[in-house]
């Protein structure tokens, strides 16, 4: 199964992502984001980073890239699609996913071990996880703090199109504690965490049994696999 | 719109024809004597453009002209075995260091810390972008950043101006290139008030073969400059900022700090490394400091070519510049190729790519001349080594320190000792949660250390680790270090005791040291008793840099760092790289395990002068420091390495800055499981009181736990190697508390709570 990972200018996790592909067993492609042309993927992820440096509202640029712009087609006919980050910020910016992201509220950078909880696992990305099954994966972000209007806020709740909620500490003032979202299809998912960077013993969060042993991100990438397979 | 780009030039002509012109050489911050010697070389007096080029790299912070008879004997002090893995030794970038498996690495330390006094968001982003162009010239991939900075007070209302400054400048620059901030120092003393130090330090990694120096070496080949545009950003940064004391009441230097632009730099990045891979480039310089002065005049010279440049041809921001502020400005983000001409199709395909924008300014020239042209005028016509690399050296004078008897005499030794155990637990408890001891999350949960993905170890650990091959799991470990009291106390035993800090931080982690780089911090080379710091510090260094045999491979002076007549305490940061065959066999520095024995390596001599203890405690400073003995260091790095290999020891922990006390607590905290300790035995063996067992600082000590299966395994392996080893206490999973018998025994939360606290309501 081949999963496109695209590069934007500023992008920083694209290898990572591609990395964590590798490692759930499917085959990354690199893609480019002045490409129209997605190499006929059958998934796609938007890395995190700072697209074009971010200067404008981030991901608002990369959002208008030619790649992004056969994503948001593609998407609408059901590609898997996974946005980390700054790819979540491009997903909200294309309209892909509701709301927005904005400065964190203590209003600095935060890098952290971060415990969330699995609210469905009736995505394309999240069904090999239990329902409320906890997981920690890294957070890193500087702008991830969701917004919404009461009735986005409502109806993401209603139809339970909340995917990741954070657990034990709100890391930038989210609403609703919303650390994910996915689309009415389910083959959207976008969320500020890092699973590419919890994918590999060694080098993910610490957990009680060992030091950077977390490997829960792995999930993501295998469940997407696994869709990808029986369909 | 109508040009505002300036006509009225000073050129080759009017300088040969007008020799009595008088020209502002002071206020650039030359000095009689150097004014006349460029005068001098080029027979006549210089132009102005001329004027502006030796002005910025015949200063301090360029030349090394104070330095550098020192700085020889880093070259001098090494045998054949220590440059055996050495690919490029000082002089360079960064050195360049084999670490097998047909890999390199390439790694250094500069200084940025008086536009981060000035400026500290702007000063801080720029001195990380900086060295990353460093490595970056090399041929090497950036692979991981740390940082090493010295606050002033944290009481004093200036300290949170700086601390916020620097911290987001260096989070809101690193996390967008995309490299793994590993690690670093904080630490706050007062002597760093006016100014403090913002060191930063890159890594890179390459294949043997992708390996480039920065030269001209071919007539004919085409000098390109791209990246961003050149504006009017840090004129003359390195010359009248970083080589002068500031003083109060002088006129704002902040026009001479320049501003980063991390998204530019993070594109310059890819498209370098897309430069290289294709072989479209000869060499690539980085302009820092000053700009495009240096990198034509030391591309030339390292070639021994000459070069012929259109300074009109320069893409500008603001096109009122004149040629003397476009050679000497230190906009960020750029960078000169050398180009050969049948490569300059695929260069531009490649830059393009990019988004990058560049212009051709010259060509490479078989002649000892720096030809610079202003349209049809000739402005700059000079050897372009007696620019880069031919400039001033001083012998200055040197004297021993009028205070240095008194501070020495003054020893902690009549300070009043803990009667009782409470008073030791609370003055644990008061240590721990001392700015320079308490928790530095605050700080660094602003950096991105997962980015790569390649993060085998980070803060709070001893050293960074980053994995070099993904296949192998070869790689790096980085330690700094650097005490200001204890070089303030004796500034050669002091450098020394750096180095070993360094040194064994990278052996708790299993990995092997190296090579050494460093950025030493110091007052004013122009006060003798500064002068008398540095030549200790070095020489300190050097011998003991022979003695660990492990070379330096390059680093960084940082003079004038003081305010009026106070200069900041001599602040030697040492970085040492170690090398690890597999990461996965890297040692944690925290507790995991329950019922694991706590083995503690070493000697403790009651040597608490320069302490953390002295400072927290008694507001006291004086007396030695703790005394180095490098062959202890070197027996014990060896024996780490050994133990593990054999996969021996669950965790190693050094022991150093508010002593074994300090070390237990941190080792806890790690992954919050806790321990009984037991101290009698050491007070037994070394002759200690209670305040020394548990606060002296003395070296080549380490605490690591031991599973009880490989027990005696490991005794066995201390004494096979002269290491002396003690049980002093056990892991203790259930009790969540640190227990200390007969002195304390306090719940892991409650020491949690004074030590992560001290950060976040000083500045959060």
């Amino acid at each position: 199964m081949k999963i496109g990972v695209i590069t934007y200018p500023g992008t920083l996790d694209d290898r990572d992502a591609q990395r964590a592909v590798r490692l759930a067993g499917g085959t990354p492609v690199p893609l480019w984001h002045a490409d129209s042309d997605i190499k006929k993927v059958d998934a796609v992820v938007l890395p995190g980073g700072f697209s074009y440096g971010d200067y404008l509202r981030c991901g608002a640029i990369a959002a208008k890239a030619p790649a992004t712009q056969e994503v948001i087609k593609l998407a609408a006919q059901g590609l898997p699609v996974l946005g980390i980050c700054n790819g979540f910020q491009v997903l909200v910016e294309s309209h892909l996913l509701p709301g927005g992201l904005i400065r964190n509220e203590h209003q600095h950078f935060i890098c952290r071990d971060q415990k969330l909880r699995v609210e469905n696992n009736q995505t394309a990305w999240t069904s090999l996880f239990e329902k409320d099954e906890e997981i920690t994966i890294p957070l890193k972000n500087g702008e991830g703090g969701y917004i919404a209007n009461p009735d986005t806020l409502k109806m993401l709740e209603e139809e339970n199109r909340v995917v990741f909620r954070y657990l034990d500490l709100n890391p930038n003032g989210s609403m609703n504690d919303i650390a994910g979202l996915t689309n009415e299809r389910g083959n959207v998912v976008g969320l500020m965490p890092h699973p590419e960077h919890a994918v590999e013993p060694g080098f993910g969060p610490d957990t009680p049994i060992a030091m950077r042993s977390g490997t829960d991100g792995l999930k993501f990438f295998q469940s997407v696999l696994k869709v990808l397979v029986n369909s | 719109m109508e040009s505002r780009r300036p006509t009225n030039v000073d050129t080759v002509l009017d300088a040969s024809q007008d020799q009595s012109k008088s020209q502002p050489w002071k206020e650039l911050g030359l000095k009689q004597d150097e004014y006349e010697s460029i005068r001098e070389i080029l027979g006549r007096r210089p132009t102005s453009s001329e004027l502006a080029m030796y002005s910025v790299m015949w200063s301090e912070h360029c030349s090394y002209k104070s330095s550098k008879i020192y700085l020889r004997q880093f070259g001098e002090k090494v045998t054949p075995e220590m440059k055996k893995d050495l690919m490029v030794g000082m002089g360079e970038n960064a050195g360049v260091v084999d670490i097998g498996e047909g890999m390199a690495v390439t790694f250094k330390v500069e200084s940025h810390n008086h536009p981060s006094y000035i400026e500290p968001f702007q000063g801080a982003a720029t001195g990380v972008g900086g060295i990353v162009r460093d490595i970056l010239t090399m041929g090497a991939r950036p692979i991981a950043v740390m940082d090493q900075l010295r606050f002033g007070a944290p009481s004093d209302p200036d300290t949170a101006r700086v601390v916020h400054g620097v911290v987001d400048g260096i989070s809101f620059y690193g996390n967008c290139l995309g490299l793994p901030n590993i690690g670093g120092e904080t630490v706050f003393d007062k002597v760093y008030q006016g100014n403090p130090l913002v060191n930063a330090l890159a890594v890179g990694a390459m294949k043997h073969e992708d390996l480039k120096l920065a030269k001209a070496t071919n007539a004919g080949d085409l000098v390109i400059l791209f990246g961003a545009r050149t504006g009017a950003d840090g004129i003359g940064g390195v010359s009248v900022l970083a080589s002068e004391t500031f003083a109060d009441g002088g006129p704002t230097k902040r026009p001479a700090v320049q501003v980063g632009d991390p998204f530019a730099e993070k594109v310059l990045i890819e498209c370098c490394l897309e430069l290289f891979e294709a072989d479209v480039v000869a060499g690539i310089q980085d302009l820092g400091g000053a700009g495009i002065s240096c990198a034509t005049s030391e591309l030339a010279s390292n070639g021994g070519m000459g070069m012929r440049v259109q300074l009109q041809d320069v893409l500008l921001r603001d096109d009122s510049l004149t040629p003397e502020e476009i050679l000497m400005s230190e906009s960020q983000e750029r960078m000169m190729a050398i180009v050969p001409k049948k490569s300059l199709k695929d260069f531009e395909k490649i830059v393009q790519k990019w988004e990058v924008e560049y212009s051709v300014l010259g060509e490479v020239i078989d002649e000892d001349r720096l030809y610079i042209n202003w349209g049809d005028q000739e402005i700059v016509n000079v050897p372009p080594r007696t620019v880069a690399h031919d400039g001033p050296v001083y012998t200055r004078p040197v004297e021993y320190p009028k205070y240095q008897d008194a501070l020495n005499a003054s020893s902690s030794k009549s300070l009043p000792r803990a009667e009782d155990a409470t008073e030791l637990a609370t003055q644990l408890l008061q240590i721990l949660s001392s700015p320079n001891q308490a928790d530095k999350s605050w700080i660094t949960a602003q950096y991105d250390k997962y980015v790569m993905g390649n993060t085998a170890l980070a803060m709070p650990d001893d050293a960074g680790m980053v994995r070099v091959n993904e296949t192998s799991g070869l790689g790096i470990t980085i330690a700094t270090d650097a005490n200001g009291k204890y070089c303030q106390l004796n500034p050669y035993e002091g450098t020394k005791q750096a180095l070993a800090e360094a040194y064994r931080n990278v052996a708790v982690t299993g990995a092997s040291p190296k090579a050494v780089t460093n950025c030493l911090n110091f007052g004013s080379p122009e006060n003798p008793e500064v002068m008398w710091q540095f030549k200790e510090a070095t020489a300190g260094l050097a011998d003991g840099c022979m003695e660990l045999g492990i070379p330096v491979t390059g680093g960084n002076v940082s003079f004038y760092n003081q305010t009026g007549d106070v200069a900041i305490y001599p602040t030697p940061v040492v970085g040492v790289l170690g090398v690890i065959d597999n990461v996965a066999r890297r040692i944690p520095s925290g507790w995991q395990d329950d019922g694991n024995n706590i083995y503690l390596l070493g000697t403790t001599y009651d040597e608490l002068d320069g302490s953390a203890w002295a400072e927290t405690i008694h507001q006291h400073l004086g007396g030695q420091p703790p005394k180095v003995d490098l062959q202890k260091e070197k027996q014990l790095a060896e024996l780490l390495q050994g133990a593990a290999l054999q996969g021996l020891i669950e965790s190693a922990h050094d022991v150093s800055e508010g002593g074994l006390a300090v070390a237990v607590a941190e080792s806890a905290l790690r992954f919050n499981v806790g321990a009984r300790i037991w101290i009698e035995e050491l007070k037994d063996r070394d002759q200690l009181d209670d305040t020394a067992a548990l606060f002296s600082e003395s070296q080549a000590r380490v605490i690591v736990t031991v599973g009880r299966e490989d027990d005696v395994k490991f005794q066995g392996l201390c004494e096979a190697r002269g290491v002396p080893v003690l049980r002093i206490g056990v892991t203790d999973k259930e009790s969540e508390a640190l227990s200390i018998q007969g002195i304390a025994e306090v719940p892991l939360n409650d020491v949690r709570t004074g030590w992560a606290k001290t950060l976040p309501e000083l500045f959060g």
